[in-house]
């Protein structure tokens, strides 16, 4: 049993570091910039940088819409196959699991050809059409994540029971919609948000092949064109990532303190 | 399968009202899903069969077996398979030592905090963190220089080249094979190891006969995962390698830009290749997970 153990923090400590030097390098790199002494250089010129600002907030707009979109999407759903359709449950789990078998590049490129501007929908034609596509795409690309956290919320509130009791006191489908069932499912929609931020935020196939000018293909030129910037916009990527998922573990956390009866 | 079918009888007419109205509930979902999943992606199966022209054709999937695609494909299956392997057994001791190590519980729910946020950690930024730390001037490299005298770029290691890109992917892959495999080794009851002690049996022989034949689909199942999830990966390439590696996403790329083969149906055919190997490989992900849950009842 000791050897075992003695295994087991080898393991874990060379995992941990496969972990953590990557991350050591990074922020030591970016605080290079200035020859002979630590500084925050590369950082000043990133938050200095027009372009940061422009692409993060373009992004962070991208996000915020995918998610309301999404849930709007997602949640009626869930909440309809669970009521109603139950006989429609693997087909729907099946197509919100294929954005995980199709890969993001391959999907970009059929909505180049489907929506291009002499095509009937042409979508890419103009900005606002674009960018809705755009839009459109991260909702598909954060399907998996979004129903899996929605339909995990449901699966703990009894929804014929609240549908039958907000429909006894004469609710409406919207007021059962919003004022019932999205305010129980609250901890799936948050987690479901907070990895959807993490990915969009960082995307880089959809927004580069689209042209719109997101953080993703901002972080890839500055790659391109600058040494210590890099790492400056790594620690910061990686310090959202790090965020959303934080955020998701403390709503997941909080959802499960406070069970509702199956 | 926890909802019970709605107790409705009622005499059928042709046309069922309900029914209607059922079906309308997750229309908006169907018809998104087809218009902006699965349209378009069998737009380019059906266009990797046509001619420019619309004609009938099998010569663009002959076409893919030329040379210069054939190694796009070659070395994005090489880069995926030995990123997957290395993930998978890095990821499965690490799961290991949390589960049945007898390490104390907070490491356990580190680890598996830290793998959420690392298994979501790919794209362009994971490349710059990559290069700073095993480029020619990262941490790493300059750490074992000037320790140890060791002249990392010298022995012809390049982080732009198939062992870069293995080691940078795997920094995503471990963490999804601990996230998939730790749930797997719970379930792995303490009877069955008990039960093979009382009949005598080794720790080698527990691991041998009992455990492994039980783990085996799932491991070989989270393995298929994670080689999907590398072969479809881009943006970690390309911000690493620019188009210097030559993968299948990377010459896509190339092609959806600037139609680098001259032949756009032949991009669709590219595209048709990556569907099927990243569609064979989750098939198979699920069939030996429903072969793993046999045992988790």
């Amino acid at each position: 049993m000791k050897a075992q153990r003695l295994g087991a923090w080898i393991a874990v400590i060379l995992g941990a570091s496969y972990f953590v030097i990557p991350l050591i390098g990074t922020i030591e790199f970016s605080l290079r910039m200035r020859r002979g002494e630590y500084s925050l250089d590369a950082y000043e010129s990133v938050f200095s940088d027009i372009q940061f600002r422009e692409t993060f907030g373009y992004s962070m707009l991208m996000a915020l819409l995918t998610i309301v979109f999404g849930m709007l999407l997602v949640v009626p759903t869930a909440y309809w196959v669970r009521l109603r359709l139950p006989q429609m449950r693997p087909v729907v789990e099946f197509i919100t699991l294929l954005p995980l078998v199709i890969p993001a590049i391959v999907i970009v490129f059929g909505y180049l050809r489907m929506y291009n501007s002499s095509s009937y929908l042409p979508l890419t034609g103009s900005t606002t059409g674009t960018n809705i596509l755009l839009v459109f795409s991260y909702i598909t690309l954060s399907l998996p994540y979004m129903y899996r956290a929605v339909d995990t919320a449901m699966r703990a509130i009894d929804v014929r029971t609240l549908t039958e009791a907000a429909e006894s006191l004469g609710a409406r489908w919207t007021t059962i919609m919003f004022k019932c069932i999205f305010p129980n499912v609250m901890s799936g929609v948050l987690s479901g948000a907070f990895i959807t931020l993490a990915i969009v935020m960082g995307e880089f196939t959809f927004a580069a092949l689209l042209n719109r000018p997101a953080f993703g293909p901002y972080l890839q030129l500055v790659g391109a064109n600058k040494a210590y910037e890099p790492s400056a916009l790594a620690v910061i990527a990686f310090s959202i990532t790090w965020l959303s998922m934080g955020l998701l573990n403390l709503v997941s956390r909080f959802g499960k303190a406070a069970p509702a009866k199956a | 399968m926890s909802t019970v079918s709605t107790p409705m009888v009622r005499s059928a007419p042709l046309i069922n009202r309900d029914r209607v109205i059922d079906w309308l509930g997750i229309a908006p979902f169907i018809i998104f899903s087809l218009l902006f999943l699965i349209i378009p992606t069998l737009y380019l199966v059906a266009g990797a069969f046509l001619t420019p022209e619309g004609d009938f054709t099998l010569k663009n999937i002959g076409d893919l077996f030329t040379p210069s695609i054939m190694s796009a494909y070659s070395i994005s299956i090489r880069v995926s398979v030995a990123s997957a392997l290395g993930g998978a057994l890095i990821g499965f001791f690490l799961a290991w030592a949390v589960v049945l190590g007898g390490l104390p519980a907070s490491v356990r729910s580190t680890l598996l905090t830290f793998s959420g946020v690392a298994s979501n950690f790919a794209g362009v930024p994971l490349a710059f963190a990559f290069l700073a730390t095993l480029g020619r001037t990262g941490l790493v490299t300059i750490f074992l220089r000037e320790w140890f005298g060791f002249n990392l770029y010298g022995t012809g290691f390049n982080l732009l080249s198939f062992l870069g890109l293995t080691i940078t992917y795997m920094y995503f892959q471990i963490p999804l094979m601990v996230l998939i495999l730790t749930p797997a080794l719970d379930g792995m009851k303490k009877e069955w190891r008990e039960a093979s002690q009382i009949l005598g049996a080794t720790n080698r022989q527990y691991w041998t006969m009992v455990a492994l034949p039980i783990l085996w689909p799932s491991l070989l199942g989270t393995t298929l995962l994670l080689f999907a999830n590398a072969f479809g990966a881009i943006a970690t390439a390309f911000a690493l390698t620019g188009s210097s590696l030559n993968i299948v996403p990377i010459l896509l790329y190339a092609q959806i830009r600037g139609d680098v083969l001259h032949n756009a149906n032949l991009g669709y055919a590219i595209a048709l290749g990556m569907i099927v190997i990243t569609g064979v490989s989750n098939v198979l992900y699920l069939m030996l997970r429903m072969r793993a849950e046999r045992w988790q009842k």
